[in-house]
């Protein structure tokens, strides 16, 4: 009897305390939280009202499919960027112009999960001309202009799956990659069992071109590999900046229940690719074409309108076909997820998500392993190199799950641990662990200021964390995205601040604001206006017929449109309204909604036109009005279309002015 | 408790005194002056006539006119003007057929260059913002082309 009870109270104990370390794991301790003193963090976050912040931090929405931008180190939300999701506040994918954009090979595609944003580079540094996001689902890649902070190009990527190793840019921004996360066949909408993956299956590491002047994307070629799930990619830099390196899991070839069957070798790969020669081979006719029908669909003229620029097949270098060796393979323990490269572009660290170590391959070791032939293997004509000739580190003890490394250019790494939820500082000399610091709750990326870049900027790091819990007040089951901010100009990592993001912010980067603000344009010049339905005076407003497609050529300016008294619409027509506004002073915006319309209100910057399709399906008459607050006069700021019977012989008039 | 109140309190303390004595300075410019000093008393003589801005001395205005700057200024006017302009008749601004007759070349420029700082500081400028409830908008004309808008509306004066 008492040693039944001692036992219970044992299993009591036992539990209490499971359940005490298990809240403790994943909830963490606020109070013991490591932060500056209040005072001081509060300090250091503090941008006074009217005064701006020293970085730009751009971060990925995640499943929203958009990217925010903040200033750091106020963490102010700046502006939420549309890019793969339709807003109807901006009426980004509702206005004809940008409509076009979400055009692919499937047709109109109005949501996507936008991951890895990253700025554009010149000697491996971020340049702040633009900024480019993956698509992970419909695989694509998106260009922001970083001048009017707009989506001006999106390009589909054939022939992948889940274009999740993407969009990193080289160091002078000569390509963007992507990558196919789910291998499948190669061949465009081969219809095939699904167990024949071995066979049929393959992935595809794509190279975009990048215009040097304008941005314009170009699908250069593919890399056709054997079917393994391609996670992240990286460039080089220095005297790695002919290469890119992409990590790999699911070497088993698994296609079902991948928790498990992707995760049973003991090492998978990191591919290292020299996309210098292979591009050369494809200047010298080494590659193929495949069939394989994308959209590239990009702004043209001054201020912008999107168009669909369809194309079809695409240059592959298949690795089974060539001769030249371009392509290697790094064996990595366990499924590495993140592939980061150091400054000096020596070190390659792969995030072995599910190994006990941090390995840290040298990128000269790896040219001499090369040189020296200390090939294993022959993977489909590629080579895989000795583990042993081109690793020079692994870091012991780094927490449970690694994921993704930054630098401080100080001669520190920092990496992100999902599991145990943390980030711990290690040194590139030693490869030792020095210092580590909790993340709220469950890291997935990490950025640092400048800290991908060959001269990163010690100063910010930022958390990307999965989960909120308890961290703010509640909003329900489903809780924003955290990040924390996180001082690391001084010896150790210290918490500055706490908060809630948009979407997933997945990952994120961060460039001093004075490399972009002289670059960010105020207005649109009314000059320059070449949008084929702008009006550029006034006295040019008008409506024009031509079958049911009628065009309202329609003025804005504080505080009225013209014309804003219009009849002789009827019910059946396809209504066009291109509204120019004709404000020349920075941030004055107008609007319109129609009632009844089946779409979003269009907002138009200065200088800008938009245009809203409209098609009435009822008779009356449609008050219409400004939704920008504009003036004092805003309220005032409205007009009325009058919509007839589909065989009505009211005719076609506008007018402004007199009543 | 770690973090003792007083701390935070004095830290907060600190900051409202030095935003206090750092920025109290500049911001009585940016508010609309006239209800202290009038501004009749600190303009000078040629700001009173011919308005404020980067027009600072007369300009030489030919007999005749030059008809491509009148053509330039046409264009100007019908882009950026005209929304709320008309020659004759009160619309959202005043009417600008005899403006020539009314302003000097150089007040006129002046209103369209630095059109905030008139209303503000100008008497002429606050009293038409007064009159009109809106304020002049800068439509991002140069000052060669506010010279040719000039020019447009003193031709437009003579053969009207």
């Amino acid at each position: 009897m008492t040693n039944n009870r001692s036992k219970s109270l044992r299993g009591l104990l036992l539990a209490a305390g499971f359940i005490a370390m298990a809240a403790f794991i994943f909830t963490g301790c606020p109070s013991q939280q490591r932060m500056l003193d209040t005072g001081d963090a509060a300090q250091k976050v503090y941008v006074a009202p009217g005064e701006h912040d020293e970085y730009y931090g751009f971060f990925s929405g995640g499943y929203s499919g958009q990217l925010s931008v903040w200033g750091l180190p106020s963490t102010r939300l700046l502006r939420v960027i549309p890019v793969f999701s339709q807003d109807p506040e901006t009426a980004y994918g509702y206005s004809e112009e940008t409509k076009p954009l979400f055009e692919t090979s499937y047709g109109f595609i109005p949501w996507d999960d936008s991951h890895h944003p990253h700025i554009s580079q010149t000697n491996g540094n971020a340049d702040g001309r633009w900024i480019f996001i993956n698509a992970n689902n419909t695989p694509r890649i998106a260009r922001i202009d970083l001048a009017t902070f707009d989506t001006k190009e999106i390009l589909e990527i054939p022939n992948t799956g889940g274009n999740h190793a993407s969009s990193f840019v080289t160091s002078n921004t000569e390509y963007v990659i992507g990558g196919t996360r789910f291998s499948i066949p190669y061949e465009e909408d081969l219809d095939v069992p699904i167990d024949s993956y071995s066979q049929e299956f393959r992935g595809a590491l794509t190279f975009v071109a990048v215009d040097e002047e304008t941005g314009r994307m170009d699908l250069d070629f593919q890399v056709v590999v054997p079917p393994y799930n391609y996670d992240l990619g990286r460039a080089g830099k220095g005297p790695s900046a002919d290469w890119v390196f992409f990590t790999t899991y699911n070497t088993e070839e698994a296609h079902t229940m991948l928790e498990v069957n992707a995760s049973r070798a003991d090492k998978d790969f990191i591919a290292a690719i020299n996309w210098r020669k292979a591009a050369q081979l494809v200047r010298d006719g080494h590659g193929s074409t495949m069939p394989g029908e994308y959209y590239h669909n990009y702004y043209i003229g001054k201020q912008g309108y999107a168009i669909n620029d369809i194309k079809n097949g695409v240059t592959v270098l298949d690795t089974r076909e060539i001769d030249e060796d371009f392509i290697y393979y790094l064996p990595t323990p366990k499924s590495p997820h993140g592939v980061d490269i150091d400054p000096t572009g020596e070190y390659i660290v792969g995030g072995g998500k599910l190994a006990t170590v941090i390995p840290v391959h040298s990128f000269s070791r790896m040219l001499e392993a090369i040189e020296n032939g200390d090939i294993i293997d022959r993977i489909d004509g590629i080579p895989v190199l000795d583990y042993d000739s081109t690793i020079i580190g692994e870091v012991e003890n780094p927490g449970l799950g690694p994921l993704h490394t930054e630098f401080d250019g100080q001669g520190y790494a920092y990496t992100s641990v999902y599991i145990s939820s943390e980030i711990v500082k290690w040194s590139l000399e030693t490869f030792e662990v020095v210092d580590r610091i909790d993340a709220y709750y469950s890291i997935g990326h990490l950025l640092i200021t400048a800290g991908d870049n060959v001269n990163p900027e010690p100063r910010y790091m930022i958390g990307l964390t999965k989960t909120a819990k308890d961290r703010y007040l509640p909003t329900g089951p489903k809780q924003n995205h955290p990040a924390q901010l996180y001082d690391i100009s001084g010896g150790r990592m210290q918490l500055l601040k706490d908060f809630p993001t948009i979407g997933e912010p997945h990952y994120a980067q961060a460039i001093r604001a004075d490399k972009i603000v002289d670059r960010v344009a105020q207005i649109y010049e009314m000059e320059e206006n070449d949008h084929p339905h702008a009006i550029r005076r006034i006295v040019d407003n008008r409506i024009e017929r031509e079958g049911n497609v009628v065009r309202i050529f329609m003025g804005s300016t504080r505080s009225h449109f013209r014309p804003d008294n219009i009849e002789g619409i009827r019910v059946g027509d396809t209504v066009y309204v291109h509204l120019t506004n004709f404000e020349q002073e920075w941030d004055v915006v107008h609007g319109i909604a129609i009632k009844g319309a089946n779409n979003s209100e269009i907002l138009v910057a200065p200088g800008q036109t938009k245009t809203m399709k409209w098609e009435p399906t009822r008779t009356g008459i449609y008050p219409f009005y400004c939704t920008a607050f504009c003036s004092a006069l805003h309220q005032e700021m409205q007009g009325y279309i009058r919509v007839s019977a589909a065989d009505s012989d009211v005719p076609l008039t506008w007018r402004t002015g007199t009543n | 408790m770690i973090y003792p109140r007083t701390t935070f309190i004095i830290v907060l303390l600190f900051f409202i005194i030095s935003f206090t004595f750092a920025c109290g300075g500049d911001n009585s410019s940016d508010r609309p002056s006239g209800q202290a000093d009038s501004p009749e008393a600190t303009l000078s003589e040629f700001e009173l006539e011919h308005g404020i801005g980067p027009v600072t001395e007369r300009i030489e205005l030919s007999v005749e006119f030059d008809p491509d700057l009148v053509e330039k200024g046409r264009n100007i006017y019908e882009m950026k003007c005209e929304m709320c302009h008309n020659m004759e008749g009160r619309m959202v601004g005043p009417a600008l057929g005899d403006i020539m007759e009314r302003r000097s070349a150089e007040f006129v420029m002046n209103f369209i260059l630095n059109p905030s700082g008139m209303v503000r500081e100008h008497p002429v400028g606050q009293e038409l913002l007064r009159e009109y409830m809106t304020a002049m908008p800068f439509q991002n004309v140069q000052k060669d082309e506010a010279r040719a808008i000039v020019e447009f509306l003193r031709e437009y004066n003579e053969l009207n």
